[in-house]
């Protein structure tokens, strides 16, 4: 059985972000999520380096791995190279492989993620896509957004958009062997094998928590509220 | 010195690009890419190709970590099989994230190259395209850094305040992407990027330092994606604007598909949630891409190119340049028909 470091050394990214770090702190100080969370990149980087199993496994259980935004802020400010943003992403790799990212509060949000931006990417091309802005979840978009998501037709039309249309140009749909081939790149380089993992780790948690339906199966629609309604206080 | 603060000049390909669009700015600000293309073939007479094949890059799935590297890789390939298919080997990319993702998986095939292998491999299995490494990769921003005292001498408009005759206060925000990751592949480098300022200066605006000049908007990724966690990144932009107020900025100008959308609507969202705006008026500050800001001092039609789509109202903008536009326009549809508009726009009531 692989180590947690052996697993973590297999991506090519650890090597790219970790070098030699001197717990300098510098990350820490730059970072806009150390400033909001109680979240302190070093000592993720310094807890890596040292190669303690039981506290790199600890460390994929938590939430603390979930809070980096990924501005790497980080990256130019180290004085010996070092990428924390990096590591980090490696770090919620092997948490998701292994299904450590389901212990954690902010972890188990990679499952909401999957289904907006995953479904996106697979059903449309986008990453994000007007239809899916819907602006009952999203007020901050304002009214402006609003009027754009009920007009959308006209309005991308007026500014020379290609909604939904063949051909090039912005929002244009792309096509159906654009999207296969897609899928089949997802499917040859392991992005489908993720997806599964998600999937597969969120429902057995979904079932062990009691989300279940009339035939004890998980019920994910339930699962889903849940974890949207999941705040700081919950376990 | 370190190698951020170092003063970077990066080589900008002059001609035949190969287009690489950005989810985030189809979605919100569609025209800002179409009136890219318009300016680099109608008015610069670059060849610019637009193609109707690619993609997504998947960076977002990929830095919210639904997507593994090996995939982003392979995901990269295809959109460089594209280039080297049409016989391309510069891109010009609209979306930051994309533009730090190709670099750092550039980067990673050339310390690694069995990752290269490996990509190409997947690549080839998957869709049987090959491809060949490009030559240059910019930003649109780049391009329009460039070729900004070309457009300086094509323009209708100055960025000056037409009642005082003083050049516009503008402050910039560079995505963090653009060149935090790698600060040689940004003009300026990370900690004096001058890839905006410059473009401000060469139109004769005024460009204004501010503090938090180089604080992340708060995209954040999953910060954004899951609902429950947008306090991180609205709490971002709101540093930023605090940051900016003292300087009494007439607009922001921004190089990222989702900096320009952060900033315009989370001043919205916390003029609901504060009661006030950091712009001295209830509308708040403009945000404009450069894409938006060069085809506004090329004298392009603001509605044309999408300004109606904008929370924060860009019309003040327009009256201090002393722009010549038809408000009654802004709410017509292609045909001229009026689609209705908006129930509120801008920060305040």
């Amino acid at each position: 059985m692989r180590t947690m470091m052996q697993k973590l050394r297999e991506d090519v990214r650890l090597k790219e972000g970790l070098n030699a770090c001197m717990g300098c702190g510098i990350c820490t100080a730059v970072c806009p999520a150390a400033e909001y969370f109680e979240y302190d990149p070093r000592s993720i980087v310094v807890t890596v380096q040292s190669g303690n199993e039981e506290k790199i496994r600890k460390l994929i259980e938590s939430d603390t791995i979930w809070m980096c935004g990924q501005c790497m802020s980080c990256k130019p400010r180290c004085p010996r190279n070092n990428c924390p943003g990096l590591i980090i992403s490696v770090l919620r790799r092997v948490s998701q492989e292994t299904g450590a990212f389901v212990k954690s509060r902010l972890g188990r949000q990679q499952y909401l993620i999957l289904k907006t931006i995953g479904t996106n990417i697979l059903e449309t091309g986008y990453c994000v896509y007007p239809a899916s802005v819907v602006p009952e979840t999203h007020p901050e978009q304002g009214d402006v957004w609003k009027w754009i998501y009920d007009n959308k037709e006209a309005v991308y039309e007026r500014v020379g958009a290609n909604l939904d249309k063949e051909g090039p140009g912005a929002m244009r749909k792309i096509g159906r062997e654009n999207l296969d081939e897609l899928e089949r790149v997802f499917a040859e380089s392991g992005g489908q094998t993720l997806f599964t993992s998600i999937v597969e780790y969120s429902r057995a948690y979904a079932k062990e928590s009691g989300f279940v339906d009339a035939n004890g199966q998980p019920d994910m629609e339930k699962y889903t509220d849940f974890l949207l309604n999941e705040d700081n206080d919950e376990k | 010195m370190k190698n951020s603060q170092v003063n970077v000049t990066k080589e900008i390909a002059d001609d035949n690009y190969f287009y690489l669009r950005s989810c985030i700015r189809q979605n919100f600000f569609p025209g800002a890419e179409n009136v890219f293309l318009d300016i680099l073939k109608n008015k610069l007479g670059k060849n610019i190709i637009d193609n109707a094949n690619h993609t997504s890059c998947t960076g977002i799935g990929y830095h919210s970590d639904i997507v593994p590297y090996e995939t982003y890789q392979t995901m990269v390939a295809r959109q460089f099989a594209l280039m080297t298919e049409h016989g391309f080997r510069n891109a010009a990319v609209s979306c930051i994230t994309s533009y730090g993702g190709y670099h750092e998986v550039l980067e990673t095939w050339k310390e690694f190259p069995e990752e290269e292998a490996k990509a190409r491999k997947n690549l080839k299995n998957a869709t049987g395209r090959c491809f060949e490494i490009p030559e240059n990769i910019s930003h649109s921003c780049d391009i329009i850094y460039r070729f900004r005292h070309d457009i300086a001498e094509l323009a209708k408009y100055k960025l000056i305040n037409k009642q005082t005759g003083k050049p516009l206060r503008i402050v910039d925000h560079i995505g963090c992407h653009y060149a935090k990751i790698f600060p040689d592949k940004g003009v300026g480098g990370a900690e004096k990027n001058t890839v905006l300022s410059a473009v401000v200066e060469a139109w004769g605006g005024e460009s204004v330092d501010y503090p938090e000049r180089r604080h992340c908007c708060g995209f954040g990724f999953r910060h954004y994606l899951v609902k429950n966690n947008r306090s991180y990144s609205i709490s971002n932009s709101k540093k930023k604007f605090e940051s900016m107020e003292p300087y009494c900025p007439d607009m922001i100008v921004t190089n990222c598909p989702g900096c320009n959308m952060f900033l315009d609507k989370w001043q919205y969202a916390l003029a609901k949630i504060e009661g006030k705006t950091y712009s001295g008026d209830k509308n708040g500050i403009p945000v404009l891409s450069s894409e938006e800001l060069a085809a506004l001092v090329l004298g392009y039609n603001p509605w044309d190119i999408g300004l109606q789509m904008h929370q924060v109202d860009v019309e003040p903008l327009l009256e201090k340049i002393g722009f010549d536009y038809n408000p009654d326009e802004k709410y017509l549809d292609a045909n001229g028909n009026f689609m209705g508009k908006p129930e509120f726009i801008g920060c305040l009531d």
